[in-house]
C-alpha cells in the first residue's frame, strides 16, 4: 500500500470488481485470484469469456492460468525484473502513452534511464520467463484499451515488496492505464476489512483516513475533535512490536481478532516475543494460538452478531448486521472496547458507542466518506471517496487527477533487489507460502467448520514430479521440512502446480505451520514480511 | 471403344455385405488366369468397383459391358465369376439365366435419376472417373464465370429445397447467410443421416463423393465461406474412407485448399465424426456436437445462417441437398424447374423399404403419385397381401392410409395429409401391420433418441410411448385415444426442436386414419392385424393339426399338450402369447386371433 | 429502444432485449423455470413460450429477440394448456414428496403445481430412480427431484468456470453428473444449489434445520475475503442455519464454498463465552466475571503506561472486525492510551 500511497497518492484498489468485466487485458501477477478472491476470479473469467485476455504472472499453475492467453512462471521474488522488462520492451517498440506521461506523470526521464538495463534477454536470466513470452505480454498489455492490473500478497509479501508494486503502478501509469472505469492497478484485499482497518487508522502512522500523524495539522485536528492531547510520534508496524516485545520496549498488548502468532513470519520467534510481555490481552471469538498465550482473553463476537460496517477491497463501504445473540457472556466488540475505554479514561462514559453515531464520528473526520450515512448505506452501500451526502460513491479514482501535490502520479525507479534469503547447498529449495480454497488466513473460522474442514484436511507441501522423484518422495508421504529457523512434518503432495526447486506450504494449519519456516526479513518501506521466499531443506523422514 | 469391356462391381455398403469384395477378388484372379491381367494393363478391359445403385435386394449386382453392350447380372457370388469370365468376357456369350429380370428394369426406367445418374457407374475413389463425368466443371464454372450473387439467385430460380427435411429453399438461406457481415462463414455438409432404414446419403458419399464435395465448394463461394465441415456419422466408416480419399484428391488438384482453380477463392473441408445420436442431425443440435459440446439442439431464432458454428453464420445443408448443386449450375436453373412439381422442384431420393417387393434406393421426380411408387417401381407388396398405409418422413413421419393413394409425393403433397417428406424414407405396410404397434415402434425410437433439454420431448414421448404400450398390452383405458391425441398435440407444438415437434407425427396421423384399430384394441381388447401378442388368443384347429409335436417342443412354458400324431391343444392359462408354436407349425393348425 | 405489442400493452423495451425481459419490465408475468437472467438462455423448459403474430407456433419469449412492433401474447386457452401438460410431465416424473422435502416453500415447481392447480395428473408411468452418490462435504443430490433446466450444468460452467457437471445419458433417462457418475469432487462453491428451482440440490448443512420460510433473513457482509460479497443469513433462534446471497446485489447472488458453507464457525461449541483470566504466571487461564477481567485489563495496562510511558503498550487491530470496530479501538489506544502503537495484520 505504501507503494501506490507514494506513487499516485492512495493506496486502494483503483478500479471495481463489476468493471473487471470490461476490461479488454487483465494482467494478474501474485494473486490466486480464484481461490483467494473467488468472487473477483468470476469476473475475470466473465471478461476472458467475453473476448478479453489474460496474462497470468505466477510461479504456481494457479487455477486461472487455464484461462490464460499467457502464463508467465517467473521465479519467486523476481517480480519487479519481470515489469520493468515489460516496460523495457514497451519503450523499445514505441508502445508507451505519451500523452498520458505527458499530461499526467512526473518523474519520467529518469525512470527510463532505469530501465535499459531490463532488457527481455536480462530478465530471462533473472526470471527464467522466455523473453519473447515477455514481448508478448507487453505487446497485449500495452495493446490493450483498457488494461487492468490484479495482484495481491504475491506482490508484496517480498523484502522488495513496495519496490513490486512501484513497478506495477509504473506499468499502468507508462500505458495510461489509469484514471479509466476499467483500466487500473488493483491491490485484492486479503480480509474482508483490511481496507477498512486501513481506513479507520489502525495504521501507526496514520490516522482515519490516511491523515498522518506527524502532521501538525491533523494532529491539531484531532485533537479537537478527542478532547487530548496526542502524540505527534508515529506508532510501531506489528512486525516492530515484535522486535520492541523482545528488546522491552513493549510492555503491554492488546490484541483484537487477530492471530499474529500462527499468521507472522518466523513464529517460535515472535511466540517468544508474546511470552516476553509483562501483559497480554486476547479478544477473540476463539481461543487462537494467539489467545492462549494471553494473561487475559475476553470473548467478541463473531460478524452475525454485530452491527456495523466492511469496507471490501473495491473500497465498497457495506453494512453488516446483527442476525443472533452472542454466545454465554460473550459481547459485542464495541461495548467490550468501551468498558475498557471507560476504565482508562472516566470521560469515556459520554461517548455513545453505536456503530451508526461512530460511523458519523470517523465521517466526520475524514472527507472521504462524510457523505456516508448508515441510511446510505443500505443495499450495495457505498465506495469511497464519498464526500458529500448527495455523492454518488466512486466507482474508479484518479478520473481527473491524482491526489499529491501537483496532481501528478510518480514514476519510481525500481532497481533490481534479490530476495533476503535465496536457496543453496544446505536449504536447496524456495518455500513459498500462500493460501487455498477451502481456508481462510490461519484457519480460526474455517477449521471449525466441518465441511470445509472435510473438503480440506490436512496441511501438505506442494513439490515437483522431478524433486520427488530426485528424492524417492511419493505422493501423501510424510516429509520433514526445515528452515534455519525451524522444523516442521507435513505430507507430500507431489505436483507440477509448482515448478522444479520451488515448494508451497499453506499457512492456514496450526499442526503444521507454514510460518515456522518463514523469514521474518522485512520490506524496508512497508515493513511487510517476506512469505513468499525462503530457504528450505525437504526431507523424508526416516524409515 | 473396339473391343472394350468394362466389369463394374458394385461395392456399396450393401453389395460388401452380400460378397462384392469376394466377387471383386474373384473376378482379379480369373482375369490373371484368363490372362487378362495384361490386357486391364492396356485399358481394354476395366474391373471397376462402383458405388450403390440403389436396388441392394438384388446384390452383388455386376456390369459386364462389351463395346458398350450392357448386361446386369444379380445375385452373383464369388463361385459364380469363373463361368462369367469364361463364357461372357472371354466367350461373349452372355448369361441369360443370371441376369437381372424384368423387376430390374422396371425399377430402373421408373426413376429419374439426376444426383443418382453416376452412381453404380464410376469408381468412387478415383477422381479422374468423377471428371470423367463432367465433375468439377460447375464449381469451375461458378467460380471462374459468375459471381457469388449470381450462384446464388440460380440457385435460387432453380426452386431447390433442402432435401434434408424442412424443405426450406436453398437459395433463400444462402442469401440470409451472405447478408451477415462477418469475419468467418462456415458451410456444413450434414451427413448425420439417422432415420431408421434410410441410406439415402451413406449412398451418396459412398457411390460419389465429389458430387458432395463439389456442391460444398459451390456453396461456400457463394455465401463467401473459407472453412467447411462434413458431419458425418462414425458408423458410415465406408463412407468416412471414401470421402477422405476424395478430399486429399480434390486437394491434390487444387480443388480445395487456396487459389481454387486458379482464382482467388480458399475453401477446405474437414471431417467430423457424429457418434451416432439421432438429434445430432438437428442443425443446432449439429453444432453443438462439432464445437465440442453434448449435441442438443438451441434454440431458434437465432438461425444457424445468421448465428452457427461458434457463433458465425453458418449454412448447413444436407448431402442430397449438395449433390443437387453440381447439376443445376451446370444445366441451369431452368432445367432444374422444369423436373417436379409446382413448388417442389426436382427430384427425392426415396429409401423404399416394407412390405413391398423392390426394396431400396430410388428417386423420382416431385410430384410423382404414391402408387407410381409403390406399384411401379415397388413392383407391389410383398406376398400379395394387401396394402394399408405408407409411412413417409422417417420415425417423425406420418402414416398415409390407401385412400390418398393417388397423392403427389411432394412437400406439399405429403405435409397436407399429416405426413412429411423428412429425409425421404418410406415404409409401406400392409394388412398384417398393425398401426397402433408401428405408432409405439416409431415411439421407441424418437422417445430414445430424445436429447432430454426439453421437458415436452423428454418426457411427453416416454408417456406416450407408455400409453401405446398398453394399449398394445390390452391394459388401454376408456380415454386413452383423447388422452394421446391431446398429448402428442402438445409435444407437438412446445417442443424445442424438431424431433419433439414431430416426435407425435406417427400417433397423430395413425389415430387419424385408423382410429378404429385403436379402439379394437381398447374396447376389444383385440388386435385387428393380430400382431400384439398380448392381446391375441392361440389355439390348435384340431382338424388342421397333425400332431407332429413340433408346438409343443417350441413352446417354453409347456403349454401345448397332446399325444404324438393326435391333435395338440394349448392351455391358455398358461400360454405365454410368444408365438412360437404359430412360427413353427407347417400345417397352418395354431391360429391366433 | 425499440416498441413491441404485449397482450395488448405497448411496451418500450431496450435494444438486444428478449421478449421475456421485455415483458418483464413491463412486469407482465411469464412463468419459467430454466431461466436466470444471469445466464444464456437456454429454451428447455418450455414455460416462457409466447404467440408471436406471424409466427406459426408459439415459441420460447427466454430465446425470442424483441424486436420492432412485434405483437405478443403472453397467455391464451392455448398456452395455458401447452404450460399446464408441462407441468404435469414435471409432476409425473416427480417425486411428490413436498410434505418431507426440505425445499417445499422454496420450489418453482411447487409454485408451478400450485398455479396450475395440478391435482390430479393426467400422466403417469415410470419414475427415475438414481442411486445417490452423496459422500462429498457439502451438496445433496437427489436427483429423482431433478427437472434437467440445466442452471446448475450452466451456471458450473457459464459462471464458475468450472464444469463439474454435465449431462449424461439420452430421452428419459437423462440426467446431470460429474463425470463417470462419481461424486461431485469440485470447488463446491454451492451456485448450483442456489440455482437450483427444486430440491435436486440442497446443503447438506440445511438438513434437519427448519425450512427458508420458518428462517429469519438477516442481510449482511461476508466476514471472510476482500470481496464484501453481499450475504443472507437465515437464522433461528440463536442458530445460523443457511446462508444465501441475494440475485440482485454487487456480486449478483454468487459466493464461495467458504461464504456460503462455511459459517458453522458461528454456532462452534468451541466458542469463547466468559471472559478468561491467567491468575498466575505459567498458569492455566481460567474462567473470571467480566469485571475481573476488565478490571485487571485496566490496572495492568495503567501500570505498564506509568512505569514504561504509554508507548510501552501496543494494540493489533482487526482486518476482520468492523469499520466502528477497529476506528474505537485506534481512538482508546491514540487518545485513550495515549500511543500510536496501532497496526493491524493487513501486512499477513
Amino acid at each position: 500500500m505504501a507503494g501506490l500511497a507514494t506513487k499516485f497518492g492512495s493506496g486502494a484498489m483503483t478500479n471495481s470488481v463489476e468493471g473487471i468485466s470490461r476490461n479488454d487485458v487483465l494482467f494478474v501477477i501474485g494473486s490466486n485470484t480464484t481461490e483467494n478472491h473467488p468472487i473477483i476470479g468470476l469476473r475475470m473469467k466473465e471478461a476472458v469469456a467475453g473476448g478479453a485476455q489474460l496474462i497470468v504472472a505466477d510461479p504456481r499453475r494457479i487455477p486461472l492460468v487455464k484461462f490464460a492467453t499467457l502464463w508467465l512462471r517467473h521465479r519467486p521474488g523476481t517480480d519487479s525484473v519481470l515489469l520493468n522488462a515489460i516496460m523495457n520492451v514497451i519503450l523499445a517498440e514505441g508502445l508507451e502513452d505519451k500523452k498520458f506521461i505527458a499530461d499526467r506523470t512526473e518523474g519520467y526521464a529518469e525512470f527510463v534511464e532505469s530501465l535499459a538495463t531490463f532488457t527481455p534477454e536480462f530478465a530471462e536470466g533473472v526470471t527464467g520467463v522466455a523473453a519473447d513470452d515477455i514481448r508478448k505480454a507487453a505487446r497485449i498489455y500495452a495493446g490493450a484499451g483498457n488494461a487492468g492490473i490484479y495482484y495481491a500478497m504475491g506482490i508484496t509479501q517480498h523484502t522488495m515488496g513496495t519496490n513490486n508494486v512501484m513497478a506495477v503502478g509504473n506499468l499502468a501509469m507508462l500505458t495510461g492505464n489509469l484514471g479509466k472505469d476499467a483500466a487500473g492497478v488493483n491491490p485484492l484485499r486479503g480480509q474482508n476489512n483490511v481496507q477498512g482497518a486501513c481506513d479507520m487508522g489502525c495504521l501507526p502512522g496514520d490516522y482515519p483516513g490516511y491523515q498522518k500523524v506527524s502532521n501538525p495539522a491533523v494532529q491539531a485536528k484531532f485533537e479537537k475533535a478527542w478532547g487530548k492531547s496526542l502524540s505527534p510520534k508515529p506508532g510501531l508496524t506489528a512486525s516492530e512490536m515484535t522486535g520492541a516485545m523482545l528488546s522491552g520496549d513493549l510492555r503491554a498488548m492488546y490484541i483484537f481478532g487477530e492471530n499474529p502468532a500462527l499468521s507472522d513470519p518466523n513464529m517460535s520467534h515472535s511466540i517468544k516475543a508474546f511470552k516476553a510481555l509483562d501483559f497480554l490481552v486476547v479478544q477473540d471469538i476463539f481461543l487462537t494460538e494467539t489467545a492462549e498465550l494471553a494473561d487475559v482473553v475476553l470473548p467478541g463476537a463473531s460478524f452475525a452478531e454485530k452491527d456495523g460496517t466492511f469496507t471490501s477491497s473495491e473500497r465498497r463501504v457495506q453494512r453488516v448486521r446483527p442476525a443472533i445473540a452472542s454466545p454465554g457472556e460473550a459481547k459485542n466488540d464495541l461495548a467490550i472496547i468501551h468498558e475498557v475505554y471507560k476504565r482508562i479514561d472516566p470521560a469515556a462514559a459520554a461517548f455513545d458507542v453505536a456503530a451508526a453515531e461512530l460511523f458519523a464520528e470517523a465521517a466526520s473526520l475524514w472527507p472521504g466518506i462524510a457523505g456516508m450515512q448508515y441510511d446510505r448505506l443500505e443495499g450495495d452501500g457505498l465506495q469511497w471517496p464519498c464526500p458529500t451526502v448527495d455523492h454518488p460513491g466512486t466507482s474508479y479514482l484518479f478520473q481527473e487527477t491524482f491526489p499529491r501535490e501537483g496532481g501528478k502520479a510518480l514514476f519510481s525507479n525500481v532497481p533490481y533487489v534479490v530476495s533476503d534469503e535465496l536457496p543453496d547447498s544446505e536449504y536447496p529449495f524456495l518455500l513459498t507460502t500462500g493460501r487455498e480454497l477451502f481456508h481462510y488466513h490461519t484457519g480460526t473460522m474455517t477449521r471449525k467448520s466441518k465441511g470445509l474442514n472435510a473438503a480440506a484436511s490436512e496441511p501438505f507441501i506442494e513439490i515437483n514430479p522431478a524433486d520427488a522423484a530426485v528424492l524417492g518422495i511419493s505422493d501423501a508421504e510424510l516429509l520433514s521440512v526445515s528452515s534455519r529457523r525451524g522444523s516442521i512434518k507435513v505430507k507430500a503432495r507431489v505436483s507440477d502446480i509448482v515448478p522444479a526447486k520451488v515448494v508451497f506450504i499453506p499457512f492456514h494449519y496450526k499442526e503444521a505451520a507454514a510460518n515456522m519456516l518463514t523469514s521474518d526479513a522485512l520490506d524496508p518501506i512497508s515493513k511487510i514480511m517476506e512469505a513468499k521466499v525462503c530457504a528450505v531443506r525437504v526431507e523424508k523422514q526416516a524409515a | 471403344m473396339n473391343g472394350e469391356i468394362i466389369v463394374n462391381v458394385c461395392m456399396g455398403t450393401g453389395g460388401i455385405a452380400a460378397g462384392a469384395e469376394m466377387v471383386m477378388k474373384a473376378f482379379q484372379d480369373e482375369f490373371a488366369a484368363a490372362g487378362l491381367e495384361n490386357a486391364t494393363v492396356q485399358n481394354r478391359c476395366k474391373l471397376h468397383k462402383v458405388g450403390c445403385r440403389g436396388f441392394c435386394a438384388k446384390d452383388v449386382l455386376v456390369d459386364i459391358s462389351v463395346d458398350g453392350e450392357v448386361s446386369t447380372y444379380q445375385f452373383i457370388q464369388e463361385d459364380m465369376v469363373k463361368r462369367l469370365v469364361r463364357e461372357h468376357v472371354v466367350g461373349g456369350k452372355p448369361i441369360r439365366e443370371w441376369m437381372a429380370g424384368d423387376d430390374y428394369h422396371v425399377f430402373h426406367d421408373n426413376q429419374t435419376k439426376v444426383i443418382l445418374h453416376d452412381l453404380g457407374k464410376i469408381n468412387p475413389e478415383s477422381i479422374d472417373d468423377y471428371i470423367g463425368v463432367e465433375g468439377y466443371t460447375a464449381a469451375k464454372k461458378a467460380l471462374m464465370t459468375m459471381t457469388a450473387e449470381e450462384v446464388v439467385n440460380e440457385v435460387k430460380n432453380s426452386g431447390l429445397r433442402g432435401r434434408g427435411g424442412g424443405g426450406f429453399p436453398t437459395g433463400l438461406k444462402w442469401s440470409l447467410c451472405a447478408a451477415n457481415e462477418a469475419d468467418q462463414r462456415y458451410v456444413i455438409c450434414n451427413a448425420d443421416e439417422g432415420d431408421p432404414g434410410a441410406f439415402m446419403d451413406r449412398s451418396m458419399v459412398e457411390g460419389n463423393p465429389h458430387a458432395v464435395i463439389e456442391g460444398m465448394i459451390i456453396t461456400a463461394y457463394a455465401i463467401g465461406a473459407t472453412r467447411g465441415y462434413v458431419y458425418i456419422r462414425a458408423e458410415y466408416p465406408l463412407a468416412v474412407q471414401r470421402l477422405r480419399i476424395a478430399l486429399d484428391q480434390a486437394r491434390e488438384r487444387g480443388f480445395l485448399g487456396e487459389k481454387l482453380f486458379g482464382t482467388s477463392f480458399e475453401f477446405d473441408i474437414k471431417i467430423k465424426l457424429g457418434a451416432g445420436a439421432f438429434v445430432c442431425g438437428e442443425e443446432t443440435a449439429l453444432i453443438a456436437s462439432i464445437e465440442g459440446e453434448r449435441g442438443m439442439p438451441r434454440a431458434k431464432p437465432p438461425f444457424p445462417a445468421n448465428k452457427g458454428l461458434w457463433g458465425k453464420p453458418t449454412i448447413i445443408n444436407n448431402v442430397e441437398t449438395l449433390a443437387n448443386l453440381p447439376p443445376i449450375i451446370n444445366k441451369g436453373a431452368e432445367w432444374f424447374a422444369s423436373i417436379g412439381s409446382e413448388k417442389s422442384k426436382g427430384t427425392k431420393v426415396i429409401a423404399l423399404t416394407g412390405k413391398i417387393r423392390n426394396t431400396g434406393l430410388i428417386e423420382i421426380p416431385m410430384g410423382m403419385p404414391l402408387k407410381d411408387i409403390i406399384f411401379k417401381i415397388g413392383g407391389g407388396i410383398e406376398g400379395d397381401k394387401l396394402f394399408k398405409a405408407v409411412q413417409t418422413g422417417g420415425p417423425s413421419g406420418g402414416c398415409i392410409p390407401q385412400q390418398f393413394i393417388d397423392l403427389p409425393v411432394d412437400y406439399e403433397g405429403l405435409k397436407s395429409v399429416g405426413s412429411m417428406m423428412g429425409s425421404g424414407g418410406m415404409v409401406v405396410l400392409d394388412e398384417t401391420d398393425c398401426m397402433v404397434n408401428i405408432a409405439k415402434f416409431f415411439l421407441t425410437f424418437t422417445q430414445e433418441e430424445s436429447c432430454g433439454k426439453c421437458v415436452p420431448c423428454r418426457i411427453g414421448t416416454k408417456r406416450l410411448l407408455e400409453i401405446l404400450t398398453r394399449i398394445t398390452e390390452g391394459k388401454g383405458k376408456k380415454g386413452d385415444i383423447e388422452l394421446l391425441q391431446e398429448l402428442a398435440e402438445d409435444v407437438r407444438d412446445s417442443s424445442l426442436c424438431g424431433l419433439g415437434m414431430s416426435a407425435p407425427n406417427p400417433v397423430i396421423s395413425t389415430i387419424k386414419y385408423f382410429r378404429h384399430e385403436y379402439e379394437a384394441h381398447i374396447n376389444r381388447k383385440k388386435c385387428p392385424a393380430k400382431v400384439c401378442n398380448k392381446l391375441l388368443t392361440f389355439f390348435i384347429r384340431p382338424d388342421q393339426c397333425v400332431g407332429c409335436g413340433m408346438c409343443a417342443k417350441a413352446c417354453s412354458v409347456k403349454a401345448i399338450s397332446g399325444d404324438l400324431k393326435q391333435p395338440h391343444r394349448i392351455d391358455n392359462a398358461l400360454c405365454i402369447k410368444c408365438g412360437s408354436c404359430y412360427d413353427v407349425c407347417k400345417f397352418n393348425a395354431v391360429v391366433k386371433d | 429502444m425499440i416498441s413491441l405489442t404485449i397482450d395488448d400493452k405497448k411496451i418500450e423495451a431496450p435494444h438486444g432485449a428478449t421478449v421475456l425481459e421485455a415483458a418483464r419490465l413491463a412486469k407482465i408475468d411469464i412463468p419459467t423455470l430454466c431461466h436466470d437472467p444471469r445466464m444464456k438462455p437456454f429454451g428447455a423448459c418450455r414455460l416462457c413460450i409466447v404467440d408471436i403474430a406471424g409466427l406459426p407456433r408459439p415459441v420460447t419469449s427466454c430465446t425470442t429477440p424483441a424486436t420492432e412492433g412485434m405483437v405478443v401474447t403472453t397467455s391464451s386457452p392455448r398456452l395455458e394448456r401447452l404450460r399446464k401438460t408441462t407441468v404435469e410431465l414435471l409432476l409425473s416424473d416427480h417425486p411428490n414428496d413436498c410434505m418431507v422435502c426440505i425445499q417445499a416453500g422454496d420450489c418453482s415447481l411447487q409454485d408451478l403445481a400450485y398455479r396450475y392447480g395440478i391435482r390430479d395428473n393426467r400422466f403417469s408411468g415410470a419414475v427415475r430412480q438414481h442411486k445417490r452418490v452423496d459422500n462429498n462435504p457439502f451438496i445433496l443430490r437427489d436427483q429423482d427431484k431433478c427437472v434437467l433446466c440445466g442452471l446448475c450444468v450452466r451456471v458450473c460452467d457459464e459462471v464458475q468456470g468450472v464444469g463439474a457437471i454435465g449431462y449424461a445419458n439420452r430421452g428419459f433417462e437423462s440426467d446431470i453428473c460429474p463425470p463417470f457418475k462419481k461424486d461431485l469432487n469440485c470447488e463446491f462453491c454451492g451456485q448450483c444449489v442456489s440455482v437450483c428451482p427444486t430440491g435436486a440440490l440442497t446443503a447438506k448443512m440445511w438438513v434437519g434445520q427448519p425450512r427458508l420460510d420458518g428462517l429469519q433473513p438477516t442481510e449482511t457482509t461476508c466476514t471472510y475475503c476482500g470481496c464484501g460479497c453481499n450475504v443472507t443469513l437465515h437464522t433461528h433462534g440463536n442458530k445460523v442455519a443457511r446462508v444465501s446471497s441475494r440475485s440482485d446485489n454487487h456480486n449478483r447472488g454468487w459466493l464461495c464454498v467458504k461464504g456460503r458453507f462455511g459459517y458453522d464457525f458461528i454456532n462452534s461449541p468451541e466458542r469463547l463465552t466468559t471472559p478468561l483470566i491467567r491468575r498466575q504466571k505459567g498458569g492455566a487461564l481460567e474462567p473470571a466475571g467480566w469485571d475481573e477481567a476488565l478490571d485487571l485489563i485496566t490496572s495492568r495496562l495503567q501500570s505498564v503506561k506509568e512505569q514504561y510511558g504509554p508507548d510501552a503498550i501496543g494494540g493489533l487491530a482487526s482486518a476482520r472486525c468492523t469499520n466502528e470496530e477497529n476506528y474505537l479501538f485506534q481512538k482508546l489506544l491514540r487518545a485513550g492510551i495515549g500511543t500510536n502503537n496501532v497496526d493491524h495484520c493487513a501486512r499477513y
